[in-house]
């Protein structure tokens, strides 16, 4: 099925509808997935020469940038791979409590990269990791320790799941969007439905941004929660929603094949607006200033959201769902 | 004199000629309404095999529907805040019946017949309190009201016939909601319940989730042959909670929940809008049109799997399987071997399928 777009070029069948779905594969998505294969495996390989929270830091940091490219997926492999990889929100602190729970055990199984992926996806992916290496409570251990070792096993099991993801896009969902319409294809069943998949994706990832990556910290005026901001301890947050913000505006741009410049205006707003938000972290929601230019970022966000609606959406006649935004 | 100005009304209110059968609009399986791409509504008849047997016009907007037993007539229900239902007839697309709750009632969106057919029961809820009942119909007095009584609970939403039809299940989600604009009102506070009453509205059995599932929405059930009766849920608390969408009981038991793992739970965004036994009866289903997504389980409450389908909610029993329909047109049957595609037609389907 992989030579299927090239057939239909020389056809001259190329409606918008192949094009943008094959451009935001081979743009935007694949490109993506194999970029975060790479740097996990970077990762891992840190983590397995030394385990330590300073060695292991720049090649976390590093991954967690190339896996914010397709973080806010959730199609095909994604549709719960995800979860394992970036385990957040976390209302109830799974995290915080499985990973306590392992240490406290000494679990053998964080010395067994492969049995690790039975355990919950709460303490596996990059948040465990984060917790681990960035986390006063967790992150002065020594070499040698169980939680150095957990570490380790942590990267390792992480790098298993990219390399997953990576192939599993690659070698099997992409040509499932690719031959969207087709006889067997019973994910999509009309071209346009690959694209509406793929755009719904886009919204919905920069409502997340919105509503949990913003919405979260910013809490209620009465109550901010500056403490539930993502990736707090790693010093991740604003850098994740300028992350998440640029990689809806690549999916969208690869999507298109035509200019989306209010799109493009949109995400330099955001991009000026998240250079005022002076935390990296959104610690200063609770003073009124601080807010308020959350509030900027968040309405900004926002208005790339809109843009996308109106230069995408409306141009393939996409209408929102039926049913699925509706409550019964 | 009063018995045959009644019989006389009754003949015109339905029509003098008698009704046709279903026979007369090719013998559907099932009815779903859905919205065509222009905009208008329609109710349809399907046969297993997905083919529409019949389509007529819907006035609005239609919820899930009821069957009648034997004549070609399927009830309508409006879309909140559920002022009305119509009695429509299959073969003409005719609107043979308005029916309108009491003042300060409202509908919610689903029904029954019961008495082979000579009662319609309608799951509703008192206006200012959210208070269930579940409004009687006479059917053959052309579908006069006939009385109601209580559901037993806050905010009832579908309800069925137990296989014995003198028992009726009642989903009490336990939501309470403004008259006006359906906010939630009780959240903090609600208590869903399953009650099982008499047609005559005695309650039979009753219970309620565990405390920490208190805000888990009872909304949707499947009944069956046997009186296990399957209930979809829907998480009212803190998105992401992931708890069970889907339950079992048998009247006299204790409930059992049914859990699929973690990112799986997590994907179907809190929401179950459907649910169905399959149609051997081994197993059952619940849908999630936010997640995309359908989740099996045995019937023991064990998982067995997930289906993604772009905005899949309709679902209903077939043989060897599910019938599924989703919100971009698509009629599925979802069987051992998987889905496998039976029709896309130019409409987005309503949340559900009503067996016939």
């Amino acid at each position: 099925m992989r030579h299927l777009p090239i057939v239909i070029l020389t056809l001259g069948f190329a409606t918008p509808a192949i094009a943008g779905v094959d451009s935001a594969l081979s743009q935007h998505i694949l490109p993506g997935f194999n970029a975060f294969a790479q740097s996990a495996d970077t990762l891992a390989d840190a983590a397995a020469k030394n385990c330590q929270p300073d060695a292991v830091r720049p090649a976390y940091q590093a991954a967690f940038d190339a896996w914010m490219r397709v973080a806010d997926l959730r199609l095909g492999p994604s549709e719960t791979g995800a979860l394992s990889v970036g385990f957040w929100p976390d209302p109830r602190g799974f995290t915080q409590r499985t990973l306590s729970r392992l240490v406290a055990e000494e679990d053998p199984v964080a010395r067994d990269p492969t049995g690790y992926a039975d355990v919950s996806i709460a303490a596996r992916g990059l948040f465990a990791l984060d917790m681990l290496i960035y986390d006063p409570a967790f992150s002065s251990y020594a070499s040698g320790s169980y939680t150095c070792d957990l570490v380790a096993t942590l990267a390792a099991d992480l790098s298993n799941q990219a390399e997953a993801l990576d192939s599993d896009w690659q070698e099997g969902f992409a040509a499932t969007l690719r031959n969207a319409g087709e006889a067997g294809n019973t994910t999509f069943l009309s071209k346009d439905e690959a694209v509406r998949a793929l755009y719904t994706q886009i919204l919905s990832s920069l409502e997340f941004t919105a509503k949990r990556r913003l919405g979260e910290p910013m809490g209620t005026f009465d109550r901010p929660r500056p403490e539930l901001a993502e990736a707090r301890r790693s010093g991740r947050s604003l850098r994740n929603v300028v992350l998440a913000a640029e990689a809806a505006h690549g999916l969208s741009a690869a999507l298109a094949d035509w200019p989306i410049p209010a799109a493009d205006a949109a995400l330099e707003t955001v991009q000026k607006a998240a250079k005022r938000i002076g935390s990296p972290t959104f610690q200063n929601v609770s003073d009124p200033q601080g807010r308020l230019r959350a509030e900027v970022l968040q309405q900004a966000v926002t208005g790339l959201r809109t843009a996308i609606k109106n230069e995408i959406g409306a141009r393939y006649g996409i209408e929102p769902g039926f049913n699925s935004q509706d409550g019964d | 004199m009063t018995t045959r100005r009644r019989f006389i009304a009754s003949l015109l209110a339905t029509g003098v000629a008698p009704r046709l059968g279903w026979a007369a609009v090719g013998n559907p399986a099932y009815l779903a309404a859905a919205k065509d791409l222009g905009g208008r509504f329609a109710l349809y008849g399907l046969s297993e095999s997905g083919a529409v047997t019949f389509r007529v016009p819907l006035p609005a907007r239609g919820h899930a529907g009821a069957g009648h037993p034997r004549r070609a007539e399927a009830v309508a229900f409006a879309r909140r805040p559920g002022l009305f239902a119509l009695v429509i007839d299959c073969a003409s697309g005719d609107v043979l019946h308005r029916l309108a709750p009491p003042p300060g009632y409202h509908l919610n969106g689903h029904g029954v017949f019961a008495e082979r057919g000579a009662l319609l029961l309608t799951s509703e809820q008192k206006a200012d309190s959210s208070e269930g009942l579940i409004g009687v119909w006479d059917v053959e007095a052309g579908y006069a009201r006939a009385g109601s009584f209580s559901s037993g609970g806050i905010g009832p939403h579908e309800i069925r016939l137990m296989p014995n039809r003198a028992t009726l299940v009642v989903a009490n989600g336990g939501v309470a909601t403004d008259p006006d604009d359906r906010a939630k009102l009780n959240l903090a506070t609600m208590r869903p319940n399953l009650s099982y009453l008499t047609l005559d509205g005695s309650l039979r059995d009753r219970f309620e989730l565990d405390r920490d599932l208190h805000q888990n929405s009872i909304r949707h059930l499947a009944v069956r042959a046997d009186g296990l009766v399957g209930f979809a849920m829907q998480w009212e608390g803190a998105p992401g909670a992931a708890t069970p969408l889907l339950g079992l009981h048998r009247v006299g038991k204790a409930p059992v929940l049914a859990e699929a793992p973690l990112p799986d739970e997590l994907a179907m965004q809190d929401y179950a809008g459907s649910v169905s036994f399959s149609g051997d009866g081994d197993e059952l289903a619940i849908t999630s049109p936010h997640g995309g997504r359908l989740h099996r389980f045995r019937d023991t409450g064990a998982f067995l799997g997930a289906i993604s389908r772009s905005e899949i909610c309709g679902l209903a029993p077939l043989r060897g399987g599910y019938l599924a329909s989703d919100g971009l047109g698509g009629l599925m049957t979802i069987g051992r071997d998987g889905p496998a595609v039976l029709a896309r037609l130019g409409c987005t389907w309503d949340n559900h399928i009503v067996t016939l």
